[in-house]
């Protein structure tokens, strides 16, 4: 067994900046790479692209990234694990092959992690009484099941364990938590077992220490950003993991960016519910054990976390078309700035009623004066400048699409001092609206395909 | 005297669908107890107005001086569904920092 394993995290969600895993494979020495591509919008997306394509439905970048990463991973003899197989894991995992078998690596094995894609087996789980109920409101599903764009059940570290103990040197994933591809290498290397909770809690740290990046390494750091060296190559986090089940939170020396506690604590609370129940697929892991200490130049030990037995459900995440939202904006300078804001509003929104418009929600805010901050903002007297934005959201989209072209009017029917308009009339979007639900653990099982090239 | 919390904690915050959590985190040890004492769930749920539609939670982390708090109802609907700029609740962690709290003026002496 290896005294420690370095799992590095190469991307925090699709659209991180692209070259951090290339930094994190070429500036120093780490066993697994580790990318997080998912988000509950991500996978509608890919469920769309799916549906015109068959062959796609999986993060595009990462084939390309693989291009250009796979000499290193394999003369370093790097792992990789991404949930960038997205709604279809086995494509991605073809495309992988084909990148390897081009550049002439034989005997390379790739696995993919399927069977989270639920969305075909909806009715049937809802005829066989499962009516996947929404965690927050209580509703049943059928209420919008014409509406489903996308579900996944959420697994857990056990498939990617199975697919690195068949060899494999890459593995994607569908919908496997974020928390779990940082875990799973852990259980492999140490041989944790399915119940040593405490060691699986730990994992469930490290994962949640990487799954968002630099966010632990001084990127959105409020106690010091100013002193974040570096920041334009920020180093990514590496979780040194022990046997034990303990952990060092490090990053490579020659990159920018700070490991403090300070900047592990402000990850550590990000998007926390309750600390005592951090629930997982595999261990419900306690956060309020955990003991942080410095042991070096950026590097933080964190120790004595503690973990509970798993619960009997896998989360699953739905998504559903919800109608149409459109926002607009305009800029307002001096003199008055706020005031010419307000009658911008005033005006739409009788414009809105005169065009016998129907929304279910109109929303303006400004921006340089108190959006973010609402009534906790202070006042400002005389501001240089304030952007003015309204939004709608309703299910109509002829009238989405009316009120799209009330905005640059504007310019030259209402207050003067007036700019931004330069990207013309604002887009109606989408509303895909996320469905949180929990399904018995007995009622899907998930699958690993490994393949080698050849 | 009046201090506002920013003098105390650090913090981030984050979205998970209408709820936005925010972590606070005691700059000094010694602060955390007083952050404990006067940053209940009530006066945060009275600090952001109608910010806060649902209620406030709160859960204490006394191993890292930090506290949770969940603010229901808070991001306009969340996700997509949301017209806010700050769809995703990041900048609430600092108009939190903004609450004042009364402290011992022997607080700051070294």
């Amino acid at each position: 067994m290896k005294d420690y394993i370095r799992i590095a995290s190469g991307q925090g969600y699709w659209g991180d900046r692209f070259d951090a895993p290339y930094d994190q494979v070429n500036e120093g020495e780490i066993d697994y790479l580790v990318m997080d591509y998912l988000a509950e919008l991500t996978m509608s997306i890919m469920q769309k692209q799916k549906s015109r394509n068959p062959d796609l439905g999986y993060a595009k970048d990462f084939i390309p990234l693989m291009d250009t990463l796979l000499p290193t991973l394999v003369e370093k003899n790097i792992r990789v694990i991404t949930n960038a197989g997205g709604v279809n894991p086995v494509g991605c995992m073809l495309a992988m092959r084909e990148v390897a078998e081009r550049q002439g690596f034989r005997d390379l094995k790739i696995a993919a992690i399927y069977g989270d894609d639920i969305l075909h087996q909806l009715d049937g789980l809802i005829a066989s009484g499962n009516d996947l109920k929404n965690m927050e409101t209580g509703k049943s599903l059928s209420s919008v099941r014409k509406q489903v764009t996308s579900a996944n059940v959420y697994f857990g570290a056990k498939p990617v364990v199975e697919a690195l103990q068949q060899g494999a040197h890459i593995i994607v994933t569908g919908r496997v938590t974020d928390t779990g591809i940082t875990l799973a290498p852990m259980i492999h290397e140490f041989g944790w077992k399915n119940d040593e909770w405490d060691k699986l809690a730990a994992g469930v740290v490290g994962g949640h220490i990487n799954e968002c990046g630099a966010q632990a390494s001084g990127g959105n750091f409020f106690a010091g950003w100013q002193d974040v060296p570096r920041m334009e190559r920020i180093g990514f986090p590496i979780v040194e993991a022990y046997p034990d089940g303990h952990l060092i939170i490090t990053k490579h020396e020659s990159l920018g960016g700070l490991i403090t506690e300070q900047t592990i604590k402000e990850q550590l609370v990000y998007e926390l519910g309750d600390p005592r129940e951090y629930i997982t697929p595999d261990v419900v892991a306690d956060f309020t054990t955990i003991e942080l200490e410095t042991v070096g130049k950026d590097r933080v030990k964190i120790k004595n976390i503690k973990g509970k037995p798993d619960t009997p459900y896998y989360k699953v995440s739905i998504s559903y078309f919800d109608g149409y939202t459109c926002i607009g904006n305009l800029t307002y300078t001096w003199p008055d700035a706020l005031k010419k804001a307000h009658k911008a509003d005033e005006i739409v929104r009788k414009r809105i009623e005169y065009l016998g418009l129907k929304f279910d929600e109109i929303q303006t805010e400004f921006l340089g004066y108190n959006a973010s901050h609402g009534t906790t903002a202070h006042k400002i007297d005389d501001p240089n400048e304030i952007v003015f934005q309204i939004g709608v959201r309703g299910r109509n989209k002829a009238d989405m699409q009316k009120f799209a072209n009330e905005i640059v009017p504007l310019v030259l029917t209402g207050p003067p001092n007036v700019t931004g308009f330069g990207g013309g009339r604002p887009r109606v979007r989408d509303v895909i609206a996320y469905w949180p639900a929990l399904i018995s653990k007995e009622m899907v099982s998930p699958k690993v395909l490994t393949i080698e090239t050849g | 005297m009046k201090v506002k919390l920013i003098e105390l904690a650090h913090a981030r915050s984050g979205d998970k669908g209408d709820t936005a959590n925010v972590g606070i985190i005691a700059l000094k040890p010694e602060y955390y107890s007083i952050i404990k004492k006067h940053v209940t769930a009530d006066k945060v749920k009275k600090h952001f107005g109608n910010m806060v539609k649902g209620k406030v939670e709160r859960f204490e982390l006394p191993n890292i001086c930090a506290l949770n708090f969940l603010l229901h109802n808070a991001l306009g609907g969340g996700g997509t569904l949301t017209l806010k700029h700050d769809a995703q609740g990041k900048t609430i962690s600092a108009a939190l920092l903004r609450m004042e709290i009364e402290v011992d003026e022997t607080l700051f002496r070294e």
